[in-house]
């Protein structure tokens, strides 16, 4: 088998991934409306200090499921998860050191 | 099988490059926005004699803004599922909600920056002003050009060159909205919904 039959194969393999049904959709998106209403809720009710892990945890929550489910990483090619998930860790690692260095932990 | 979902690729890695370079730009975005939040985070304090973040931001008109641009994810994956189908009339459909819904929200960002500006905050007040509308005017020109991508496919449906064959444009266009989606669920929590100070 040469390059191009195993990449006609390979790209086979990933398309037939059913992807979700439009109800499927419209239940993430009824979900994601849910979380935020949460969200906005924290702005109404005093939750002491769980506020900011409960707000980033409900963040990453939506972020988990815009990119998995409408950006379709769980049904696409790994790599493409893999380059996003790169450029991601690099931004997340880089201003991490970047607010340490400017005492932003410190500070505030 | 549909004929999108049978479209061959003979790269070497066996995926197109169109998607993933628009993965890769992605990725870049990361530090983009990055950049931009944390620059924000450092100046959020920083407000001087302006209005403070905490006594302008609001939340209630944001949180409707936010809800708008979320649900526009939605109205742009159900415009992929119905080309894929080959339903060229809900993609159409759904095309154009999907630029309303965008549009809407840059109008209640123009509304909010308008309002910013008459209560006293423009964008060389503070070092918290001029992040704040760096980092939300960034993102609103991401949303505007993306419109104009909606736009542009749309144009082409009516001429009819935008088939079911051609769902991977809509793909990487869609990628493009997500990610744009993403972006503000991050600034929505860490720039609104986080406690700001106040003066």
């Amino acid at each position: 088998m040469n390059t191009s039959e195993t990449a006609v194969t390979t790209e086979a393999a990933h398309d037939d991934h059913d992807h979700p049904s439009d109800a499927k959709y419209i239940q993430i998106a009824l979900l994601l409306g849910i979380i935020t209403a949460a969200e906005v809720a924290t702005y109404f009710v005093d939750i002491g200090v769980a506020l900011i892990p409960v707000l980033m945890i409900m963040m990453v929550v939506k972020f988990f499921y815009v990119a998995s489910w409408f950006m379709h990483l769980r049904f696409d090619s790994p790599l493409f998860t893999k380059f996003f998930v790169a450029g991601l860790i690099l931004a997340t690692a880089v201003y991490l050191v970047f607010l340490t260095v400017f005492e932003f932990w410190s500070k505030g | 099988m549909s004929e999108a979902a049978t479209t061959e690729h003979p790269t070497n890695t066996g995926i197109s490059h169109n998607k993933l370079a628009m993965w890769v730009f992605l990725g870049s975005e990361c530090l983009l926005f990055g950049a931009l939040i944390s620059t924000y985070l450092l100046y959020r304090n920083e407000f001087h004699t302006g209005p403070a973040p905490g006594d302008i931001f609001d939340i209630p008109f944001t949180s409707v803004s936010s809800f708008v641009l979320l649900m526009s994810s939605l109205t742009m994956v159900l415009a992929l599922s119905a080309l894929k189908r080959g339903d060229i009339r809900n993609n159409r459909l759904w095309l154009l909600t999907t630029a309303l819904l965008g549009a809407l929200f840059i109008g209640g960002q123009v509304y909010e920056f308008t309002s910013f500006v008459r209560e006293g905050l423009g964008f060389t007040t503070s070092p918290f002003s001029s992040a704040f509308f760096t980092l939300t005017g960034f993102h609103g020109i991401h949303v505007s050009l993306g419109i104009v991508m909606l736009m542009s496919l749309l144009i082409s449906s009516l001429r009819g060159n935008l088939k079911e064959k051609n769902s991977e444009t809509v793909e990487i266009v869609g990628l493009y909205w997500h990610f744009v989606d993403v972006v503000w669920i991050f600034i929505f929590t860490v720039i609104y919904l986080v406690p700001n100070p106040t003066s």
